[in-house]
């Protein structure tokens, strides 16, 4: 048996009755990250050797009896949630040799609980991107077509799970992060409410909207993974302090009662790609088979989403990376003698080009003349798209869409157009905007065999009915059994 | 045309970024697309709206002020490119 291709809980019942150990799992994860690796390109770092200890840390506490879902369990991390002495880079050259003094609080959490960090995935620098090309450090190839993007930025966390290399990941969703590359790798992804994951430890690109979320190879591992990492810190200020269900209880069959929403707008938008809405209108009617009651509802400001994310996120960042100055960590122009210049000399060495032109469209839109025109015109446009929500959420309980408008593109494809894959994150940023929990579940394959996402939104801090209905479609169906051939 | 060469050059002056000629025209022209399609927003009727900046139920977040763990010196300077008796080093800034 390859010990690789395990879900979470699948792992977790043999480690429990003792048929495999961790050490058996992670050595079994690290020869397939070592085999496919120069293929896919998931990870930046590789942390083998920390990997077996904890590893053999994670026996040693099994066989005291003190077992949790993940103990023992091999988990990919995105590499810009900070992880103690192990380095950090988001990818970018200014971080390139970042080591975390500490740890993230999810990354608390998972230790806490067991679990092993196999290493950090590759990203889009900051997290900036929809395709894991503007990574600073290396290409990330989908591993159901190798010449195809991964989707991003959440790249690495997605294809390092979808090809086995893992068995679960952490992402961050900024504007789609998580659910756009689990929609184009074929795996789970979930985007918690805003202030269910604490931030702390997690990397800035736009603090409003970021959250953490877990990525991987079916539901019941998402539900276990989530469960894990949510709850309160005073660590972040904007942590909700509310009780965490246990989400694995809502993986149960049924869907009688459940009222799905689908919001018209969504099937006028220009570039939704024909088999998209075909493979995602299919996944409608085997909801509404399972006993769940389709309505149509509205969501009027849909068309000035895009626009009005790409002035609010720009601008949280070209604040939050104005910290990346040569001083107190990362990368440094030794050679300048006077402080402005080396700040000058530092940024522009270390940033990427996608990073630079949002920190220039940030700081545009909030200097002096344009903050109203922009910034502020935009946060109310935010704010009408919020309410969208709310009436929407009035007459059903969860909402159904597609993921992204096309399945994965080819590498280079949209690299010189900013805008076009700006426009790919339509039918994601809103929730980030709302601050609603959304997820990615498999609903199909395109002609050429990529994968196809359904993404289910939900209320407030209502991640269990998003993951019950997400639960109950993918036990209808067999998407999430289908490998990639590598 | 929404922003030009000169306004780029200005931003990324303020935002303490140095492009160089080839930069400079690309992002104008990238930049100048997107400031387009944002425009869009002026279609939207925003009078009497409040500005959402924060997109959940959370106020503040008051806390006793005391004193907790926190990291100590050396961890804080450990990744600094350049430190000197427990503080940062930066190039002369007082001539």
């Amino acid at each position: 048996m390859n010990l690789y291709k395990l879900t979470i809980h699948e792992a977790h019942n043999l480690l429990k009755s003792r048929e495999i150990s961790s050490q058996e799992l992670t050595k079994s994860v690290l020869d397939r990250v070592e085999s496919v690796e120069p293929r896919v390109g998931a990870y930046i770092t590789v942390a083998g050797e920390t990997a077996m200890a904890q590893a053999e840390l994670a026996d040693k506490a099994i066989a005291e009896g003190n077992i949790t879902h993940l103990t023992g369990i091999p988990l990919a991390i995105k590499d810009l949630i900070c992880t103690k002495d192990l380095r950090t880079t988001c990818a970018s050259k200014i971080l390139e040799n970042f080591v975390p003094p500490y740890d993230a609080f999810v990354i608390k959490k998972l230790k806490k609980a067991g679990a092993v960090i196999v290493g950090k995935a590759n990203m889009d620098e900051f997290a900036m991107g929809s395709s894991t090309e503007h990574s600073g450090i290396k290409l990330t190839n989908n591993p159901w077509d190798l010449s195809y993007i991964p989707g991003g930025s959440s790249g690495g966390s997605a294809a390092a799970v979808a090809a086995d290399m893992c068995l679960g990941s952490l992402g961050s969703d900024t504007g789609g992060s998580i659910r756009q590359p689990a929609s184009h790798c074929g795996v789970v992804g979930v985007k918690p409410t805003y202030g269910r994951v604490s931030r702390f430890g997690l990397v800035a690109f736009a603090s409003s909207l970021d959250q953490i979320g877990p990525l991987t190879k079916d539901v019941a591992d998402c539900a276990v993974l989530l469960k894990a990492i949510s709850g309160y810190d005073a660590g972040d200020s904007t942590s909700v302090p509310m009780d965490v269900p246990d989400y694995t209880t809502f993986l149960e069959k049924g869907l009688k009662g459940f009222k799905i929403g689908i919001p018209k707008e969504y099937h006028a938008l220009s570039g939704l790609d024909a088999e998209v809405s075909e493979a995602v209108k299919n996944a409608v009617m085997t909801i509404e088979g399972l006993g769940a009651e389709c309505v149509e509802v509205s969501l009027p400001h849909t068309e000035y989403a895009v626009a009005a994310y790409y002035v609010i996120a720009p601008s949280e960042a070209s604040s939050n990376l104005a910290r990346y100055d040569g001083v107190k960590y990362g990368l440094r122009d030794k050679d300048k003698n006077d402080l402005i210049e080396m700040y000058r000399s530092t940024r522009s060495m270390g940033f990427g080009s996608e990073v630079k032109r949002r920190i220039i469209i940030g700081t545009y839109c909030l200097s002096a003349g344009y903050y109203d025109a922009y910034y502020r015109k935009a946060s109310q446009v935010r704010t009408l798209i919020i309410e969208d929500f709310k009436r929407a959420f009035k007459s059903c309980d969860v909402l159904l869409s597609p993921v992204a408008p096309t399945p994965a593109f080819k590498t280079g494809e949209k690299t010189e157009d900013p805008l076009k894959m700006y426009l790919s994150d339509i039918f994601t940023l809103s929730a980030n905007l709302a601050g609603i929990p959304g997820m990615s579940v498999p609903c199909g394959f395109s002609t050429q065999g990529l994968p196809i996402g359904l993404q289910i939104m939900g209320k407030h801090f209502n991640e269990e009915k998003m993951i019950k209905v997400a639960y109950n479609f993918e036990q209808a169906t067999d998407f999430h059994n289908k490998k990639p051939k590598l | 045309m929404k922003i030009t060469k000169k306004e780029v050059v200005h931003v990324a002056n303020l935002a303490r970024l140095d492009l160089d000629e080839e930069s400079i025209g690309k992002f104008a022209g990238q930049i100048d697309n997107i400031l387009e399609y944002i425009d869009m927003l002026n279609r939207v009727e925003t009078e009497g709206v409040a500005p959402t900046s924060h997109a959940i139920f959370l106020t503040n977040a008051f806390r006793e002020d005391k004193v907790k763990e926190h990291l100590d010196r050396n961890k804080a300077l450990a990744n600094a490119p350049e430190k000197e008796d427990g503080n940062f080093v930066v190039p002369k800034v007082i001539v």
